[in-house]
């Protein structure tokens, strides 16, 4: 029944060695904007190198890979001047590349991790008896530490792009092109990416190109660093360092973080593991919401998601809540914001914020919520509800029963604070992530809520969007909000956090 | 959360020895026969029948057997009432109608009970030429289903911190569900499209003729399998006929 295979497509793998991208006064524009997102690329990559494209946020680091990796509509792009990968178009070039995106969950295929990586060998045609011996191979080559039955649903966000690794090695791929592929992890499944690309690379049987912001991470790994800025590259020389993100800030209302060891574990909650320094809590007088022993365990699970804890949020501070995943941060932030019901404890606002003397947040209806306790979710896009940037900030404050004038000019006063003014017509599903990310605070901020809760609001982000999310973040705490981020972020930690709760 | 929800490999049961292939031809050999006579007889031969193979699809405990089957069975229930009240089938012509209905779903029930969804990829790729951009792209669309499952939840909590929600007003219920199914939706076009690329990136569908790694093999015990449906099959038409109930649904003529 079986059929012989054909030969045609493993072709492809018989090229073996790595490849050498060229690019000369390249340039693209998106057919549905106006303005060039690259105006003058050079680049030459020899065999075997290993470089990282950074730059800012919108500065065209995805155009960049998008071409590099042929992934262009040209229907939907006008690309000039030159560009190959081992002298051919990338288009053509494809079974040249090895591809590591954003999003592992869109990565993945199959059900069984060595499925998933003889998927790329199955389309090449190659016969299984050939197979499997490579997919072991490209297991072992990425660090793998499972075997090939292991479930790919259950594995951790790191683990996944190892697998998707894998993947792509198992094709013996020229040219390895990474997109920011630890954007959407924890620091701790960022590393997991970084020491599988680290083995991966280390025979230089590959060339390798990492497109990311965060530049600091991959610095050991890379021969050199190219940094995309006004539609071209600009060579950093050797030993170059990011600035830190956090050089120069000046923060309204100054922090007031308290890192003496004398009070450690002294006001805290479960201790705190890890050596993260803990902080002093502020006593429970004036605060905006309290948590008393709330916990949550989801329906159909036994072991608890959140272990009881204690939680004060003052108002005019900043409480930073962390812990390593799966500990119930972000179950935590929902019980906070008032949008599940503690399963044990109580959390309770002040009776200043009572709404119809009710004092427990999850029992507000949601126009009586927003006014006094304003949510950013993980995903911004989450949380998008129209198809224009000036109805989604107009759309809270006359949920909250506030006049369509009054909305109106919030919403023009936000997206001009938030510099996205040129953008008030547009979709928010069309921003770029650092504009999402912004997007969504401002949105939290149009009613002017007593309290904010942010899960992660500075994940994935570049250190421009960066410095602008802690600065609001400052403002809103010196006009006396009650602010609660959940955060894996230390600088973030570091230069707002006026206490932390680590889990 | 979704612990429960997570489509992983199937567990391997007796009946995941059978090839899906030859399963499905059985499920079509029943379900001939079943389709072409309105009687009792027939179908209770044939549900017996499909019953005594339970066990070997590791659906034994109760409660995992209802989880299964409660569709199918208030399909049948519902169908058999309706019957006996309006239809003028008697009390019997209404069980028939009911075990009809349960004799046809069984199949699928002991398909998915003891089939892994790859398995049954390799199976219709390789033995039924079934293109693989349907069946391959099928499981990992598949794959995508329990992210929609946590999503939802996500995403209807989310609008409460817009401001936006339902409360008992069960119009305003229906038009927010419809807000966050169009919001997932949305999420899950865009996911497939980067999954797509992604499948694309490792020469998916680039027109090479692809192979199978796991393979599929047919063997006797398929065979013989699909033989037992036939003397199922046969037998029920048997019985019907000498118990002189047989009501073929079509009279050749």
């Amino acid at each position: 029944m079986r059929s012989a295979p054909s030969r045609r497509g493993a072709a492809a793998s018989e090229h073996v060695g790595p490849a050498r991208v060229t690019a000369r006064g390249l340039a693209v524009r998106h057919a549905s904007r106006l303005a060039w997102a690259l105006t003058a690329v050079d680049l030459v990559v020899e065999p075997g190198e290993r470089v990282l494209v950074t730059g800012a946020s919108g500065a065209g680091k995805s155009t960049l890979f998008a071409v590099l990796a042929g992934l262009l509509d040209p229907e939907a792009a006008e690309v000039t001047g030159e560009l190959a990968v081992d002298g051919a178009d990338p288009r053509a070039a494809r079974d040249r590349l090895g591809l590591l995106m954003q999003d592992p969950d869109a990565q993945l295929v199959m059900t069984r991790a060595g499925d998933d990586v003889a998927f790329g060998l199955e389309n090449a045609g190659l016969p299984p008896a050939e197979i499997w011996p490579r997919v072991d191979a490209a297991l072992a080559a990425v660090g793998w530490r499972y075997g090939r039955d292991r479930a790919t649903q259950a594995l951790s966000g790191g683990e996944k792009q190892r697998l998707v690794l894998a993947g792509a090695l198992a094709r013996r791929p020229g040219l390895l092109l990474l997109d920011e592929p630890t954007a959407q992890l924890d620091p701790a499944g960022g590393d997991v990416v970084r020491e599988a690309v680290t083995r991966a690379v280390a025979g230089r049987r590959t060339t390798l190109l990492v497109v990311d912001h965060d530049a600091a991470p991959w610095l050991p790994l890379v021969d050199r660093v190219v940094e995309v800025r006004d539609g071209g590259l600009v060579e950093h020389p050797s030993g170059w360092r990011p600035t830190p993100r956090t050089a120069g800030l000046a923060l309204p209302g100054g922090s007031s973080l308290i890192r003496s060891p004398d009070h450690r574990g002294s006001d805290l909650t479960n201790g705190g593991a890890g050596g993260a320094p803990l902080i002093r809590s502020p006593d429970h007088r004036g605060a905006a919401v309290v948590a008393d022993g709330a916990g949550f365990t989801y329906r159909g699970t036994t072991t608890p998601a959140l272990a009881p804890v204690d939680v004060a949020l003052p108002a005019g501070r900043v409480t930073a809540v962390t812990g390593s995943n799966g500990t119930g941060k972000s179950t935590l932030a929902l019980l906070l914001a008032g949008l599940r019901a503690p399963g044990t404890g109580t959390v309770l606002a002040s009776a200043e914020l009572a709404a119809r003397g009710e004092r427990r947040p999850h029992r507000w209806r949601a126009g009586e919520l927003v006014t006094r306790i304003g949510s950013v979710f993980q995903q911004p896009e989450h949380q998008f509800l129209t198809g224009r940037l000036r109805d989604e900030l107009e759309l809270g404050p006359l949920r909250s029963g506030s006049g369509s004038a009054a909305a109106r000019a919030g919403a023009e006063e936000l997206l001009e604070r938030l510099g996205l003014t040129p953008f008030a017509d547009a979709n928010p599903f069309t921003l770029s992530g650092g504009q999402q990310r912004r997007l969504s605070v401002a949105t939290a901020l149009a009613t002017a809520p007593r309290v904010l809760v942010l899960d992660e609001p500075t994940f994935g982000q570049d250190a421009g969007t960066w410095r602008e999310l802690v600065t609001l973040l400052a403002e809103q705490r010196a006009a006396g909000c009650a602010v609660c981020t959940v955060t894996h972020d230390r600088d973030l930690v570091a230069v707002l956090a006026d206490a932390e709760i680590a889990l | 959360m979704t612990a429960s929800l997570a489509l992983g490999p199937t567990p391997d049961v007796p009946l995941s020895r059978i090839n899906p292939c030859a399963q499905i031809l059985a499920a079509v050999v029943v379900s001939v026969v079943l389709l072409a006579t309105l009687d009792v007889v027939t179908p209770a031969v044939v549900v017996a029948a499909e019953l005594c193979l339970l066990p070997a699809a590791g659906l034994t405990a109760p409660r995992t057997l209802l989880l299964r089957t409660w569709p199918l069975l208030v399909g049948g229930g519902t169908l058999a009432v309706v019957n006996l009240v309006l239809g003028d089938a008697g009390a019997l012509g209404a069980l028939g109608i009911a075990l009809r209905v349960v004799g046809l779903a069984l199949p699928g029930v002991l398909l998915v009970a003891s089939t892994d969804p790859v398995r049954l990829a390799d199976a219709l790729t390789v033995h039924w030429r079934f293109p693989p951009r349907v069946a391959v792209g099928s499981l990992a669309a598949l794959r995508l289903v329990p992210l929609l499952v946590t999503e939802f939840e996500t995403v209807r909590l989310a609008r409460r911190t817009r401001g936006v929600e339902a409360g008992r007003n069960p119009v305003a219920r229906a038009r927010l569900l419809g807000g966050v199914a169009f919001t997932l939706l949305v999420g899950a076009v865009r996911r497939a499209g980067r999954l797509a690329t992604a499948m694309d990136a490792r020469g998916f569908d680039s027109g090479v003729r692809r192979t199978n790694a796991r393979g599929s093999v047919l063997r006797r015990r398929d065979h013989l399998f699909v033989a037992g449906s036939v003397v199922v099959a046969a037998v029920a038409v048997t019985a019907s006929v000498l118990a002189g109930t047989w009501a073929p649904l079509f009279v050749g003529g």
